[in-house]
């Protein structure tokens, strides 16, 4: 989609042709929060695709079975030991400790950015495929496909997301891919209302009957003409969904649904240290925090992504 | 309105007859044998067949799903197989539980999610205006068990000795009585009967039951044991409630009629309250609407935080253990409150914007 802007250029009337693409990170650019949800996913990605170099040690094993560990340190829940502050430098450095599993708590930390991400990603792209068609299709035909899809969209929606994915992860079988799978189920009725809404506005617009008339058959009309003029939506709802599938995914996790032991799923450590939150806190305190920055950096990229988008907040900028 | 009303209704019979569908699918497509699951793995056969006739699932699921549309039909909710007790029972014991925490939780989002909001939109860009909305924003991302963890670190272990020491888990203090109000009032009711049921109902929310009996002891300590729970779980609905207020006050205060006001010369504190408030109303009873449904999700992880014994933990329960009474009734009860929330918002929008009603 092109937009035509007139430029008065040293008193002659000259036209530039912006896309929506453009003017629209242009907007982004512009939103500090945007920008810092920006630098904080930057950081995540950085640290997701080099958690292997920047790791000290195995996120899933036991000091113990680490070859000339000082046997007497390898303790369970031991505190940050760092040797810039004081620590002994006999003592093997642990930036965040060690967990009840004698296992380096930095180092998973490190590794879980890579489950995170990739939850999110997965779960959102999953859902937006099956969304996206169940709702053109419903859109697009009308009648008693539209009541149908729709429907069975309003009964899903009927029960709370975490409910829902916690009962077809029971059906399915806890881990990490059926968590997903449940996620991205769930997840199913928001993309396929967005996109059932897009579609219906669109579908009268002259050009789609221009094509009709034209002879386009009613897959070339949905996936040519209207699909590509109906993703803007789609992909606020889609950032702001990688933030939710996220926080779901995490909490299956800690109830103890998802990843399962001994992969580095930040859920999965809060929920295992749960109970050892006087004792130990920064087992606990680590991974949530982990969990809320990645979620917050979804979140601020998705409410500058809509603002962005928005054409009544174009004065703004 | 009524005809509004009506017709709002009707439209959700089809979902709610699809709800009943998707319980009754949901609870016998979970895996494993519920006979198992109930007496343990060593029963053998013929205890299990047994079992398996007792509870009516040698039968063909067809008719499974009549007698349970049936028994749907008078209110009956079936039986747990572990608790042995009927689910209307396990209902009155735990339901007070979860609406109590709700009600509290929605209470601390309102009361502290509206006035954020509105401040953040008449201050707008200013400091007070960025620090709200960085805190509507990190609320928004919180996950709830962590937020619980750190409430019940910092109130009960860093904050021990201080006035704003707050117990970490339990609904009251061990050894402090509960009486039915009714008890206390010297009323004695008739067992079975909807009063007697309904003041038991009632008797099982602490703070309301403490507060009807008068008694400040047990009313004070359902009070502190309920607040850590509140706000882990109302902190997410607080920061989108805040968000949205902002959002919809922003809106309305850029309409001409609000410098007509100004222009009138009416005090500020009159058009923001008067004029530009019960405009934005709609998108925020919107967000308190949707919120709701997302308490219940998050009562899960409360509850299993806080050690309370409420829906979400019965619920999670009954999933993991194959409890099909308990799945069925539990969740065909919340997504019918889900379907109630959404026909009242939809109700309130009719008499807040008097367009809808005529459109």
């Amino acid at each position: 989609m092109a937009v035509n802007t007139a430029k008065l250029n040293s008193g002659e009337l000259s036209l530039k042709s912006v896309s929506l693409w453009q003017i629209t990170m242009h907007r982004l650019l512009r939103r500090k929060s945007a920008m810092v949800g920006v630098f904080i996913l930057g950081a995540l990605i950085f640290i997701a695709f080099t958690a292997h170099w920047l790791a000290p040690y195995d996120p899933t094993k036991s000091m113990l079975d680490i070859k000339d560990y000082p046997s007497e340190y390898a303790k369970k829940r031991l505190d940050p030991c760092i040797h810039a502050l004081g620590c002994p430098a006999e003592q093997p450095q642990h930036l965040l400790g060690l967990d009840g599993n004698i296992r380096d708590e930095f180092s998973r930390l490190l590794y879980g950015a890579r489950l995170s991400l990739m939850v999110g990603f997965a779960t959102v792209t999953f859902a937006i495929i099956i969304g996206t068609i169940l709702g053109a299709v419903a859109g697009y035909f009308g009648g008693w496909i539209d009541n149908i899809i729709m429907r069975v969209m309003d009964v899903l929606l009927a029960f709370p997301s975490l409910l829902l994915a916690i009962a077809i992860v029971t059906v399915l079988g806890a881990g990490l891919i059926n968590a997903l799978l449940a996620i991205g189920i769930v997840s199913i009725p928001a993309y396929a209302r967005v996109m059932r809404a897009s579609v219906l506005s669109i579908r009268e617009m002259d050009y789609v009957s221009a094509t009709r008339a034209l002879g386009g058959s009613n897959l070339q009309i949905l996936f040519r003409r209207i699909l590509p003029n109906a993703l803007t939506p789609l992909i606020v709802q889609g950032t702001l969904g990688i933030a939710s599938a996220i926080l779901d995914a995490a909490a299956l996790s800690f109830l103890g649904l998802g990843a399962q032991p001994p992969t580095p799923e930040w859920g999965a450590m809060l929920g295992a240290e749960r109970n050892q939150v006087f004792t130990a806190p920064h087992l606990v305190f680590y991974p949530g925090l982990m969990i809320m920055l990645t979620v917050l950096c979804f979140n601020l990229i998705g409410d500058g992504l809509r603002d962005a988008l928005d054409p009544r907040l174009a004065h703004v900028s | 309105m009524t005809t509004y009303i009506l017709r709002r209704l009707l439209l959700s019979i089809p979902v709610l007859l699809g709800i009943l569908f998707a319980t009754f699918v949901l609870a016998r497509v979970i895996p494993g044998d519920p006979c198992r699951a109930a007496l343990g793995e060593k029963a053998n056969k013929t205890v299990c067949d047994e079992f398996m006739r007792r509870h009516g699932l040698d039968r063909p699921i067809p008719v499974q799903f009549g007698v349970y549309i049936n028994e749907m039909a008078h209110g009956d909710f079936g039986k747990s197989f572990r608790f042995s007790k009927t689910v209307n029972e396990l209902m009155i014991e735990r339901l007070p539980i979860t609406i109590e925490l709700s009600i509290c939780a929605l209470l601390v989002s309102i009361l502290i999610g509206i006035p954020l909001g509105v401040i953040s939109a008449v201050k707008h860009n200013t400091w007070l205006d960025v620090v709200t909305m960085l805190w509507a924003n990190i609320g928004v991302s919180m996950p709830v068990f962590w937020l619980g963890l750190l409430l019940a670190y910092i109130f009960s272990l860093t904050l021990k000795g201080t006035p704003f020491q707050l117990p970490p888990s339990g609904r009251l203090s061990p050894g402090l009585l509960t009486d039915p109000f009714m008890e206390v009032w010297g009323i004695k009711l008739t067992e079975g009967t909807t009063l007697a049921t309904f003041s038991e109902f009632i008797s099982r929310m602490n703070i309301l039951n403490a507060l009807l009996s008068a008694n400040w002891k047990t009313f004070k300590d359902a009070v502190q044991h309920i607040i850590l729970p509140s706000v882990a779980l109302g902190t997410i609905p607080m920061a989108l409630i805040a968000r949205m207020t902002r959002s919809a006050m922003l809106d309305v205060l850029g309409q001409d009629y609000i410098r007509t006001a100004r222009a009138k010369g009416l005090r500020q504190k009159a058009v923001i309250l008067k004029h530009a408030f019960r405009n934005a109303l709609l998108p925020i009873v919107t967000v308190i609407g949707l919120s709701l449904g997302g308490l219940l999700g998050g009562a899960i992880l409360t509850e299993t935080i806080f050690n309370l014994s409420g829906v979400g933990r019965i619920l999670y329960e009954g999933i993991t253990a194959r409890d099909y009474g308990i799945v069925q009734g539990f969740t065909l009860v919340i997504a019918v409150f889900f379907v109630f929330i959404n026909l009242l918002v939809d109700i309130s929008y009719a008499y807040l914007d008097p367009r809808i009603r005529v459109n």
